[in-house]
């Protein structure tokens, strides 16, 4: 590994043995905890209160700081569960796998919140609660495609075996995340185009640009907690009869 | 990297890419299926359909909103720049229907080329502003800004 820097690369050595993974995301966690929640606190005083009012649509834009944030995420984790779930087929790294299979739930409940509040948000503004147009309809197959690597992990027994099959079928579904960012550019869709995510400088006005992307961090650091919670149990449930486990079982009695 | 693990990596690599192109096909074949609605100008041209219910996409022409018998009926004219068709429709219109906004009508055509809709949908545009900065864009006398429909 030439490009990475020796800490870097240590780093996910060590985070990669099990017990190492285990003690060092106790210690993290309370502080993944207090920057979500000042982050979170700051971004809906300034998008609630401090951001002015849309010079169309009033105060309903407001949904944006929950809608554009949410969206967001259901991109970002399908692509982080579609690398680690490659990590894991590649290298066989048990940690891997664990996080591609921990950010599925997650990842399907940020698009969820997605598809819902759009919705909301579509039938005072644009008339209808939903529409069959591009961004839609890919946006709601991304759902179908994390409800479908959460089934088949469920349906298999040896969790290794059902980790190497949920990574493919999260690869090839890697293909509807372009397609979700450009349905708007590529086809007439009734969702409009891009505000912030495009080359050009964003349409939005500073002052409820920053709110934004307060809240899109912080959704970020939800995802961080949401995962490692469920990575942490699932570590648990696959080491059960690890020797590490048993020691801590032991010592915590 | 090892041998053994150099081929996986590769074997994924084609497959993500395989699954890429199929779909690109799939998507570029179906490609006018996947379009929402028609421009006015596709309707000027014929290509949208006759007698058929289709979706109808534009931006409301300044000035072109009118009530002719004082009733729910409205008739207004849609434009993408280049060709317009005129609208009419009977019913409540959505909140962000206005003159300069983007709409899109659910209908079909008549004999005489009027767009009758049974449904109309305000397009949003990706443009978010506090009422201030746009008063003060209007005064510079700034052009509406785009609409990508």
């Amino acid at each position: 590994m030439f490009l990475i820097p020796d800490p870097v690369v240590r780093f996910f050595h060590r985070m990669a043995s099990p017990p190492h993974f285990y003690a060092f995301t106790e210690r993290l966690m309370p502080w993944l905890v207090v920057i979500f929640l000042l982050l979170t606190a700051a971004g809906l005083y300034g998008g609630l209160y401090l951001a002015p009012a849309d010079y169309q649509q009033g105060d309903s834009y407001r949904i944006i700081y929950i809608h554009v944030p949410s969206a967001w995420m259901s991109l970002f984790i399908y692509m982080v569960m579609a690398v680690a779930g490659a990590i894991g087929l590649v290298w066989r790294i048990k940690l891997a796998e664990i996080v591609a299979i921990s950010s599925a739930p997650v990842g399907a409940s940020f698009t969820f919140i997605a598809l819902v509040t759009g919705s909301l948000w579509g039938k005072p503004m644009w008339g209808t609660w939903w529409v069959w147009d591009a961004r839609l309809t890919s946006e709601l197959i991304l759902l179908f495609l994390y409800l479908g690597v959460i089934g088949l992990y469920g349906a298999i027994d040896d969790k290794r075996t059902a980790s190497r099959a949920v990574a493919i079928l999260a690869l090839v579904g890697v293909v509807n995340i372009p397609i979700i960012h450009y349905s708007v550019e590529w086809w007439n869709t009734l969702h409009q185009g891009p505000t912030v995510t495009k080359m050009d400088k964003p349409s939005i006005h500073v002052s409820m640009l920053i709110p934004l992307l307060l809240m899109a961090v912080a959704f970020k650091f939800y995802y961080l907690i949401a995962m490692l919670q469920r990575a942490r149990t699932e570590l648990l449930l696959r080491e059960r009869n690890a020797q590490w486990v048993k020691n801590m079982i032991s010592e915590s009695k | 990297m090892k041998p053994a693990r150099k081929q996986r990596l590769m074997l994924i690599g084609l497959m993500v890419i395989g699954a890429g192109l199929a779909t690109g096909f799939a998507l570029k074949s179906f490609n006018e299926n996947l379009m929402y609605f028609f421009s006015t100008t596709d309707v000027v041209e014929g290509k949208a359909p006759k007698d058929t219910l289709f979706r109808l996409g534009g931006m409301v022409i300044k000035g072109s909103v009118e009530r002719p018998n004082d009733g729910l009926m409205v008739r207004f004219k849609l434009t993408d720049f280049s060709k317009d068709v005129t609208v009419e429709y009977t019913g409540i219109l959505p909140d962000l229907f206005r003159e300069g906004q983007g709409i899109v009508a659910h209908g079909k055509l008549n004999a005489q080329g009027v767009f009758i809709a049974e449904e109309v949908l305000a397009k949003h545009d990706e443009n978010y502003m506090p009422p201030e900065v746009k008063d003060s864009l209007k005064n510079k006398s700034a052009p509406v800004t785009g609409q990508k429909s």
